[in-house]
C-alpha cells in the first residue's frame, strides 16, 4: 500500500496507461468473451423458447418471460419433479459431505501436525494425493471398488456384512435404516417441488452415498492443508498455558485450539458447501443420474435438459437457479472472511492478555 | 515446532507418551492404508485378466500377470489420440495462463492506469462464477463464434484464469520495486522491465500458476463436453468417461478402465511429486478451492 502512495506522490509514469490496458487486454477479452457474454446469452435463453436450432439471437426465437422458471418450480409437470429430485439429491449430498469432510480433514491435520511425528511427509502425501487426481479417474476407480463383488463388499464380507449393490440401489439410506416402511399419509400425501415430503426425507440413495464417500475421500486432503496452514500459524503459548493449568488434551482441543481455528473452519465449511453444489463430472462419468434419478444433481440436470432433451430454456433456467444458490453461499463466505480479520485481531488481543 | 519437540522430550511421563505415540501411529497408519489402498488395487487390477479382476477384487498381486489391458488401450483404441489431445490442450493452456496471468497481474499491481479498479473488479466478479453454470452459456458462445468442435474452442476459453491473475497480482505487490526503478532509469521500456527484470523474480508464483493450470486443464471435463463432439478431438477425461459408461466395451472390463484411469493419473502424479515441497508449503496458493 505504501508503494502506491509513494508513486501517487511522484505522479503516473508516462506510458503506464497504454501499457496497462495492453497488458490486461488478453485477460479482458477472454473473460469477457467466454464468461460475461455467455452468461448474458444464457440469461436471454432462459427467458426464451429457443429449441437449439440456429442461433438464439436469430429473429425466430421468442421471449416467454418467466415460463421456463415457472416450469421447473411449479405446475406439477415432469420438469418440476426432476428439479425437485435434483435439489433433494444435492441437499442430502451437501448435508453429509460438508460435516464429514470438515471433521475428517481437521482430524487429519491435527494428527499430521504432531511435532514428534516421524514420516509426516509420507502421511501428508498419502492424504493429499487423491485431491490431485482427476474426478474422472477417481470415479472409474470408485465404480470398481463399489461394484457388486468389488473390494468394498469383499472387505465387508470379512466381517460378515452382506454389502449392497451400491451403484444400482436407488433406496434412500434413511428409508433403508427404518426397514423400508410405508410412509405415513401426511408425508406421502403432500409434496414440495413435485417430490413428496416422505421422499424428501428418504436420505441419499445408496448409490449417492457411495459418491458422498468419494467426495470425502477426494477433498479431505485439500482441506487438511488449509487446516495445517492455520495450525502452524497459531502459537504454542496458549496451549502451553492450558497445560500448566492442568487442562486435559480434550479440554485444550475444545477450549483452546478449536476457537483459534474458527476462521479456517468457516472457510472450509463454506468452500465445501459451495463445492457440493457443483457436482457434475462424477455424475456424468459414473451414474448418468441413475439409479432411479437418485444421483441427478441440478448441474447435471441442466446439462441433460439442454443437450439431451433440447429444452434449452429450462436448462439455462436451472443453471441460473443453481447460480443463485452458489452466489448466496459465496456471499456468505465473503462475509465470514471479513469476520475473520476482526476475529484475528480479537485473538491477538486475547493471546497478548494470556501472555501478560 | 522445535520448541514443542524439546518440551515433549522434557516431559517426565515417558511411558504414557510412548503408549500415546503407539496409538497415534496405529491410527495414522490405518488411515493411510485407507487412502493408499484404492490406488494400489487400481494398479494391481490393471494387470489382471478380466475374470480374475471380477473374482478377486481385493488382492494386490495378480495370480496371472497380463499386459492385455495396456496392449488393448495403446494399440487397439483411440487412447493414444485422447492422450495427445489432452497434452496439446494442457501445454497450450498452461503456457497461455502463465503468460497472460503474469502480464495482467503485473499491470494491476504496478502500472497506474485509468480503469484499473474496474478491470480488477471484473476479475474478482468473474472468479465467483462457478464453471458448472457456464456449461450451456459456453456452448452458446462457441457456437455463435463458429469455433465449436475445434482446438480453438477447446483452448481459448481456458486460456485465462481469473484466480491466476489474482495470485500474480498479489505476488507482484509483495516484491519491492526498487529493482525495476533502476531498470527504468536505465531506459528500459515497460514490457522489457516486465519480461527481463520482474518476471524472473516471480519464479515461486509462476510455479504455483503452472501447477494449478496443468492440473486444472489436464483434469478438465465439463468444458470439453460442451466444446467438442468429434472423436478426433476427444480428450483423456472425455474418452475415459465414455469408457466408464461402457460405450466401447462389452462386459465390465475393469482392467482396461482402471489401466486407462491409471495412465491418465501419471502426469499429474509426476507434477505433484516434483513440486511436492512447493505445494505443501504454499498450501493456500495451491488449493484449488
Amino acid at each position: 500500500m505504501s508503494l502506491t502512495v509513494n508513486r501517487a506522490g511522484l505522479g503516473a509514469r508516462r506510458g503506464d496507461g497504454p501499457a496497462g490496458w495492453l497488458f490486461t487486454l488478453p485477460v479482458i477479452v477472454v473473460l469477457g468473451l467466454f464468461m460475461l457474454v455467455p452468461v448474458l446469452m444464457a440469461l436471454w435463453v432462459s427467458f426464451s423458447d429457443w429449441t437449439g436450432r440456429g442461433s438464439p439471437l436469430a429473429p425466430g426465437t421468442g421471449f416467454v418471460g418467466f415460463e421456463n422458471y415457472a416450469a421447473i418450480t411449479s405446475g406439477g409437470g415432469l420438469a418440476e419433479r426432476n428439479f425437485g429430485i435434483a435439489m433433494r439429491n444435492n441437499a442430502w449430498y451437501a448435508l453429509l459431505v460438508v460435516p464429514l469432510q470438515t471433521g475428517l480433514s481437521l482430524g487429519l491435520a491435527l494428527l499430521v501436525n504432531r511435532a514428534v511425528l516421524r514420516g509426516r511427509g509420507f502421511f501428508r502425501t498419502a492424504f493429499y494425493f487423491p485431491s490431485v487426481t482427476s474426478s474422472v479417474a477417481i470415479t472409474v476407480l470408485w465404480l470398481f471398488l463399489f461394484s457388486t463383488s468389488g473390494a468394498v463388499n469383499q472387505v465387508l464380507s470379512w466381517i460378515g456384512v452382506n454389502g449392497p449393490n451400491w451403484f444400482n440401489e436407488p433406496a434412500g439410506i434413511v428409508h433403508v435404516a427404518l426397514g423400508n416402511p410405508e410412509g405415513p399419509a401426511f408425508l406421502t400425501g403432500s409434496d414440495f417441488l413435485g417430490v413428496s415430503w416422505w421422499d424428501w426425507l428418504s436420505g441419499p440413495s445408496v448409490a449417492m452415498s457411495a459418491l458422498i464417500l468419494m467426495a470425502v475421500f477426494t477433498t479431505s486432503g485439500t482441506f487438511m492443508l488449509l487446516f495445517l496452514a492455520a495450525l502452524q500459524n497459531i502459537g504454542p503459548e496458549l496451549d502451553e498455558a492450558g497445560r500448566m493449568d492442568g487442562a486435559s488434551a480434550w479440554q485444550r482441543f475444545w477450549r483452546i485450539t478449536l476457537p483459534q481455528l474458527r476462521p479456517a473452519l468457516f472457510t472450509v465449511l463454506t468452500l465445501g458447501l459451495i463445492g457440493c453444489w457443483q457436482v457434475f463430472d462424477q455424475i456424468y462419468t459414473g451414474t448418468q443420474g441413475g439409479p432411479g434419478k437418485t444421483t441427478v444433481t441440478p448441474a447435471y440436470l441442466s446439462y441433460e435438459a439442454a443437450f439431451t432433451d433440447q429444452a434449452w430454456g429450462q436448462g439455462a433456467a436451472i443453471s441460473f437457479v443453481l447460480f443463485a444458490v452458489i452466489v448466496v453461499f459465496t456471499l456468505f463466505q465473503r462475509w465470514v472472511l471479513r469476520e475473520r480479520d476482526a476475529s484475528k485481531r480479537v485473538e491477538k488481543r486475547i493471546a497478548k492478555g494470556a501472555k501478560a | 515446532m522445535t520448541t514443542t519437540a524439546v518440551r515433549r522430550r522434557q516431559k517426565p511421563a515417558v511411558r504414557k507418551g510412548a503408549v500415546g505415540q503407539a496409538v497415534l501411529y496405529a491410527v495414522l497408519v490405518s488411515l493411510a492404508v485407507v487412502y493408499v489402498f484404492p490406488f494400489l488395487v487400481q494398479v494391481a487390477t490393471s494387470f489382471k485378466p478380466d475374470a480374475e479382476a471380477a473374482a478377486n477384487a481385493v488382492s494386490l498381486w495378480p495370480q496371472t500377470w497380463t499386459f492385455a489391458a495396456y496392449d488393448r488401450l495403446l494399440t487397439r483404441s483411440d487412447f493414444p489420440l485422447w492422450f495427445a489431445n489432452s497434452a496439446i490442450v494442457t501445454v497450450a493452456v498452461t503456457v497461455g495462463r502463465v503468460f497472460f496471468a503474469s502480464l495482467a497481474g503485473y499491470a494491476l499491481a504496478r502500472l497506474k492506469f485509468r480503469g484499473r479498479g474496474l478491470v480488477f473488479a471484473l476479475i474478482v466478479a468473474v472468479m465467483a462464477v462457478p464453471s458448472v453454470v457456464l456449461l450451456i452459456p459456453k456452448f452458446l458462445v462457441l457456437n455463435q463464434l463458429g469455433i465449436y468442435d475445434s482446438y480453438a474452442g477447446m483452448i481459448l476459453p481456458l486460456l485465462v484464469d481469473a484466480a491466476g491473475v489474482f495470485i500474480m497480482k498479489g505476488f507482484f505487490e509483495s516484491i519491492p520495486d526498487s529493482v525495476e526503478e533502476q531498470a527504468r532509469i536505465d531506459g528500459a521500456g515497460t514490457f522489457r522491465v516486465f519480461w527481463s527484470v520482474v518476471l524472473p523474480m516471480a519464479r515461486p508464483a509462476l510455479v504455483t500458476i503452472v501447477i494449478l493450470s496443468f492440473q486444472g486443464s489436464w483434469n478438465e471435463l465439463s468444458h470439453f463436453i460442451v466444446a467438442t463432439q468429434s472423436p478426433e478431438l476427444t480428450t483423456l477425461t472425455k474418452g475415459v468417461a465414455s469408457l466408464a459408461s461402457g460405450q466401447l466395451s462389452q462386459g465390465t472390463q475393469y482392467p482396461v478402465k482402471l489401466a486407462a484411469a491409471a495412465i491418465m493419473t501419471i502426469p499429474v502424479a509426476v507434477l505433484f511429486f516434483v513440486f511436492q515441497k512447493h505445494i505443501m508449503n504454499t498450501s493456500e496458493g495451491a488449493v484449488k478451492g
